[in-house]
C-alpha cells in the first residue's frame, strides 16, 4: 500500500511546508506521528538539502522532489520513498543530490529510505518555487522567464533582466553556461557578467 | 574475442524494439563522445562549454535509452556494458554521428543535421505507445530544442560570415550530406515499430526535417546539396572506419581494467 501525495497533487514542490520549522519534529519515533506530520517532517528535511551547484537552493526549491510516500515492506515496517527527477538528462549533480538526500534522511532517522528516479512528467523550470526564484535572484542568478523554450525562438534570445541592477540592457554571451541549467549573460548597463537559469 | 566475452550478442536475440532503442541510444552516445573530444580545444571558452553541455545531455539521453535497451535484451547488460564492451559492428548508430569532428564548422554542420533529426524523432516518440520511451522523449526534446538553437545559430553565423567560414561550412555540408539519406531510410525495424505505434514513421518526419534544414541553410546563404542514394548502414552495424578508432579511445579504460571504478 502506498500513501502520500503524488507529483500531480503537488506541482509546486513544497512551498507550504517550507514555512514550518524543523524544530517542531525532534528526532525520535516517527511511527507514532500522524501521517500528515510525518510527511511534512520529511519535506522539511528535504528542504535543508542544498543543490550542489547552486547551494542557496534546496532540492525542494528546485522542484526536483516529486513525491514523498510510504510503502509497507516485507517485515511490515513502513518504508519511505522519495522520488527525484533530473533537471537535465545528463546532469552530473543528480547522483550527488541522491547521496546528499540519502545521507540527510539517514541522519534524521530514515536510514532505509528509498530514493527513486522519476522521469515523467519531465522536470520544467516552472517547478522552481517562488521562494527558489527569490533566492536565485539574490544570489546573482537571473531566474527563468516563465515562457518555456520553443523552436519559434530559434534565432532570438529572450530579454533577461540583470539580477544586480535590474537593467534590461543585457546580452547573451553563450546559450550554455557553467552548468547544464544555466546560460551566460552580460549586463551592458553595469557591465557585470551573470548567469541566467534557463527555461526548460 | 574469447567465447566468454558478452560483447557481441548475435542480432537474432535482440528484438526490433531493442534494436530501435540501441539505434537511438548509440546515435546519442557516439555523437556525445564526438562532442566531448572538443573539450579544451574549442575556438572560444563559451563554445567549449556549449559543446560540453550538448555532450552531457546526449550522453544522459544515451544512458536512459541504453539501460532500457539492456533490459529488453535480457542478457544482463546495463548501459555501461553496452557502451564500453561492445565492438563497432554491434553499435547501431547513424553513420553521420560517427564522422570525425574536423574543424568547428564541420562539427556544427553535423550537429545541426542531427539535432533537427532528433527533434522530429522525439516529437513523434512523445506519443509512443511505449510509455517509458515516451517519457524519455519528453525529457530529451526539451534539451534538443536548445541544441538545435545553438547549432543552427552557428551554421547561420558561419555560413553568412566571412568568405572563409562560408567556404568551410559549405564544404562540410557537401561532404556530409550523403549520410543524411540514412536518417529517413526505413528498414524492417523501423517499419515494425511504426506499425506497433511505438515509433513515428520515418517517411512522415522527412519533410519536416527537410523544411527546417532549408530554413537554416537559406538564412546561412548555404546551398543544399543534391540528394544521394542510400548507401550507408551504420544503423545496421556497418560502419565507416572512423567508429572503431573512436571506440578504441572511449573504451580503452574499461577494456584494459575491466570493472574499474572511481
Amino acid at each position: 500500500m502506498v500513501s502520500g501525495q503524488t507529483s500531480a497533487d503537488r506541482p509546486q514542490g513544497c512551498e507550504s511546508a517550507l514555512g514550518v520549522g524543523r524544530a517542531q519534529f525532534p528526532v525520535g519515533d516517527r511511527e507514532g506521528l500522524p501521517a500528515g506530520d510525518r510527511e511534512r517532517q520529511v519535506w522539511n528535511v528535504l528542504g535543508s538539502v542544498p543543490d550542489p551547484e547552486i547551494p542557496v537552493l534546496s532540492v525542494v526549491d528546485l522542484g526536483i522532489v516529486r513525491h514523498v510516500r510510504w510503502s509497507v515492506g516485507a517485515d511490515r515496517r513502513s518504508v519511505l520513498h522519495v522520488g527525484i527527477t533530473p533537471t537535465y538528462s545528463g546532469c552530473p549533480a543528480t547522483e550527488v543530490i541522491r547521496h546528499a538526500i540519502e545521507t540527510m534522511l539517514a541522519e534524521e532517522g530514515y536510514a532505509d529510505a528509498v530514493v527513486e528516479d522519476v522521469l515523467s512528467p519531465p522536470w520544467t523550470s516552472d517547478w522552481l518555487t517562488e521562494e527558489g526564484r527569490r533566492k536565485l535572484e539574490s544570489f546573482g542568478i537571473a531566474p527563468p522567464l516563465q515562457a518555456v523554450s520553443s523552436p519559434r525562438h530559434l534565432f532570438r534570445a529572450p530579454v533577461v533582466a540583470c539580477p544586480r541592477c535590474a537593467s534590461r540592457a543585457t546580452e547573451r554571451v553563450s546559450e550554455f553556461g557553467s552548468t547544464p541549467c544555466k546560460a551566460h549573460y552580460r549586463c551592458t548597463s553595469c557591465l557585470e557578467p551573470f548567469d541566467y537559469f534557463k527555461c526548460l | 574475442m574469447s567465447v566468454t566475452s558478452p560483447s557481441n550478442t548475435p542480432v537474432a536475440v535482440q528484438s526490433a524494439h531493442c534494436r530501435y532503442l540501441l539505434r537511438l541510444g548509440d546515435t546519442s552516445l557516439v555523437l556525445g563522445q564526438r562532442l566531448a573530444e572538443w573539450v579544451g580545444h574549442s575556438p572560444a571558452l563559451e563554445e567549449d562549454l556549449g559543446l560540453a553541455n550538448l555532450s552531457l545531455d546526449l550522453i544522459g539521453q544515451a544512458r536512459l535509452l541504453l539501460s532500457y535497451a539492456g533490459e529488453l535484451e535480457g542478457q544482463g547488460r546495463d548501459e555501461d556494458a553496452l557502451a564500453f564492451l561492445r565492438d563497432a559492428p554491434a553499435f547501431l548508430n547513424l553513420t553521420l554521428a560517427e564522422q570525425p569532428n574536423g574543424d568547428f564548422g564541420r562539427t556544427i554542420v553535423r550537429q545541426c543535421l542531427l539535432d533537427a533529426w532528433q527533434l522530429e524523432v522525439y516529437a513523434g516518440l512523445v506519443d509512443s505507445t511505449d510509455t517509458r520511451l515516451a517519457g524519455i522523449a519528453a525529457k530529451a526534446i526539451k534539451e534538443t530544442r536548445y541544441h538545435l538553437r545553438f547549432s543552427s545559430g552557428w551554421v547561420v553565423r558561419l555560413g553568412d560570415g566571412t568568405q572563409e567560414s562560408h567556404r568551410r561550412v559549405q564544404d562540410a555540408l557537401n561532404e556530409m550530406w550523403r549520410f543524411t539519406t540514412e536518417l529517413f531510410a526505413a528498414d524492417e525495424v523501423d517499419e515494425a515499430l511504426a506499425a506497433a505505434g511505438v515509433a513515428p514513421p520515418l517517411a512522415e518526419l522527412q519533410p519536416r526535417w527537410s523544411a527546417r534544414i532549408d530554413e537554416v541553410l537559406q538564412e546561412a546563404t548555404l546551398v543544399r546539396p543534391a540528394a544521394v542514394p542510400y548507401q550507408w548502414h551504420g544503423k545496421r552495424g556497418v560502419h565507416t572506419e572512423h567508429l572503431g578508432h573512436m571506440l578504441a579511445e572511449m573504451q580503452h579504460l574499461q577494456r584494459t581494467y575491466p570493472g574499474a571504478q572511481w
